[in-house]
């Protein structure tokens, strides 16, 4: 006996939906999402599917797929459904991940991820649902939209010369060397929908193989956007959509791929070559000496971009690297290589660092005058702020600071060369937090500064710093 | 209907209350044994309903219709 009924991958009762009649769906009369998550469901019953699988929701009126489908579910961001659904799936290797879109998330706002989840072959399906139209939003032009088709936004139709021409994902997609299985399949008729049954299953199956991406575009339909009655609807995708978008098998390379070939459980480099390549990262910056932090630093060193603001901050993280601390360095700059602002914070922690994002320092180095202006009110009651006064005119608040002043450019000019004041800042930072000793200061740049004839001036700048700070500025 | 009475021969059921009357099911009934109730359904559809008779059991309605539970077709 056969029997065709609800599939016991969707909830028995739609509980998650508000409001009466908690059996039906929220969709119109005659959509084409209730065909599609019928046989979604379907397959995933037979194939044994249903406690294994994630089923990530887009934007549209199908984002609620976790009213019905009894499973995992993720509502994604509008397009970024291929990119949750990579996560997903490369954290869950053994769940059977599907990203179910429509044409206004996938072809439009989502593209990009689109191509590159396709691009890589995650081991994901792809259900992609085409009506032609933003259905949900009340019938606008999508990426889709047929030339001539009325919508909201194109009441005279879509034309090429304004609009460009309707976007063709599976053959788009097909062009890349990548996925396993793409196929364009529509849901018109009883023939077209059980082709639509087959390869749904297939691009499941496949998953469920390790075989790879597989991406199925279902021609479906939106009577209410279309203003066409359900079977006017299904009649217009079966006559006059399929000539758009020819119905058809893009690429398949389903026999040709080995099971498991896709899946992404392996490490992608071997752990042991990872481990001696981090291992000769962190020999560089020598043996580690744990230091005891008087406190945790918090710093922000802003100036000119060229006056080697992101350079101190790397000598500072790998000085706490060696130090046995959890250091973090971030970057922020113009697009000018030089002459530009730049700016950096850097954590060095006893404890493990949340963000690398510093907004209130207790540390403050201000190598220019706008940067004393922007940064100075962010740093905490108390905190350190060192100021190049050679560069700098303006003086911070001594009141609430711990003020530093230092003429970091003149001394590196005296020291050789104007481009170690970062060196001479860094000499006066450590002195002035009391964070770490010269010589191990010393030692550490020693190892890190990778042109050997500018160690004897960097060595000098330091001490030139240290000294000023320590002799009492 | 019930399953007793019909076991032996195959059929197809309409849950009236879940129907929204879009009659694809009509459509793609190769027996044209699915009709429209004049009555409306708490929703204000007008369902489709089985007219009792010659149903082969293909289950084609099942797969047009959008509705997750409005249709159940028995094949014995």
């Amino acid at each position: 006996m056969k029997v065709y009924e609800k599939s016991s991958a969707f909830f028995p009762v739609f509980e998650r939906k508000t409001g009466p009649a908690q059996e039906a769906s929220h969709y119109c009369p005659g959509c084409g999402h209730g065909n599609i998550h019928k046989m979604i469901t379907e397959a995933m019953e037979d194939l044994n599917l249903t406690e294994r699988s994630v089923f990530v929701s887009p934007v549209g009126c199908s984002v609620f797929g976790y009213y019905y489908f009894n499973c995992g579910n993720f509502q994604a961001a509008h397009g970024r459904a291929p990119a949750v659904a990579t996560a997903v799936k490369r954290t869950n290797p053994e769940a059977i991940v599907i990203s179910y879109q429509g044409d206004g998330d996938l072809a439009a706002i989502g593209t990009a991820e689109t191509i590159h989840a396709a691009n890589r072959g995650e081991n994901i399906c792809v259900f992609f649902v085409n009506n032609a139209i933003y259905g949900m939003t009340g019938g606008q032009m999508a990426p889709t939209t047929m030339i001539g088709q009325r919508s909201t936004t194109t009441p005279l139709g879509r034309i090429t010369e304004t609009h460009g021409n309707p976007i063709k994902m599976a053959e788009m997609l097909s062009t890349l060397p990548a996925p396993t299985y793409i196929e364009r399949v529509a849901i018109g008729n009883s023939k077209q929908i059980m082709k639509a049954r087959k390869a749904i299953r297939k691009a499941l199956k496949n998953q469920s193989e390790g075989k790879g991406y597989s991406f199925v575009e279902i021609l479906s339909v939106c009577p209410t956007g279309w203003k066409m009655d359900p079977v006017a609807a299904r009649d217009w995708l079966m006559e006059d959509m399929v000539k758009v978008f020819p119905l058809g098998v893009y690429k398949d390379e389903t026999d040709n791929v080995d099971n498991g070939a896709w899946d992404r459980t392996f490490a992608p480099y071997e752990p042991e070559k990872v481990n001696v390549y981090l291992d000769q990262l962190k020999s560089q910056v020598g043996d580690t000496q744990e230091v005891k932090l008087p406190y945790d630093l918090q710093c922000k060193f802003a100036g000119f971009g060229g006056q080697g603001i992101l350079t101190l901050g790397l000598f500072l993280s790998q000085i706490g690297m060696r130090g046995g601390q959890e250091v973090s360095w971030f970057p922020a700059y113009g697009p000018e290589m030089r002459g530009g602002t730049a700016n950096c914070s850097v954590n060095v922690s006893a404890t493990r660092i949340g963000t690398p994002l510093v907004d209130h320092p207790n540390v403050l180095v201000v190598m220019n005058q706008p940067s004393l202006e922007a940064f100075e009110h962010e740093v905490v009651d108390g905190g350190t702020i060192i100021v190049d006064t050679t560069v700098i005119e303006g003086r911070p608040d001594a009141d609430r600071l711990n003020v530093v002043l230092i003429p970091a450019s003149d001394i590196a000019d005296e020291v050789g060369t104007p481009k170690v004041a970062n060196v001479v800042i860094l000499g006066a930072l450590a002195a002035a937090t009391d964070a770490f000793s010269m010589e191990f200061c010393q030692d550490t740049l020693r190892r890190v500064i990778k042109k050997k004839s500018l160690v004897d001036m960097n060595m000098e700048a330091f001490r030139r710093g240290y000294e000023h700070v320590k002799n009492g500025g | 209907m019930t399953e007793k009475t019909t076991v032996e021969v195959p059929f197809m059921e309409v849950n009236s209350e879940l129907c929204k009357g879009c009659q694809l099911c009509l459509a793609v009934c190769p027996k044209s044994v699915i009709a429209i109730s004049d009555k409306l359904n708490s929703a204000s559809y007008h369902p489709a309903y089985y007219t009792g008779s010659d149903c082969t059991g293909c289950g084609l309605c099942f797969y047009a219709c959008p509705e997750p539970a409005a249709i159940r077709v028995v094949k014995p």
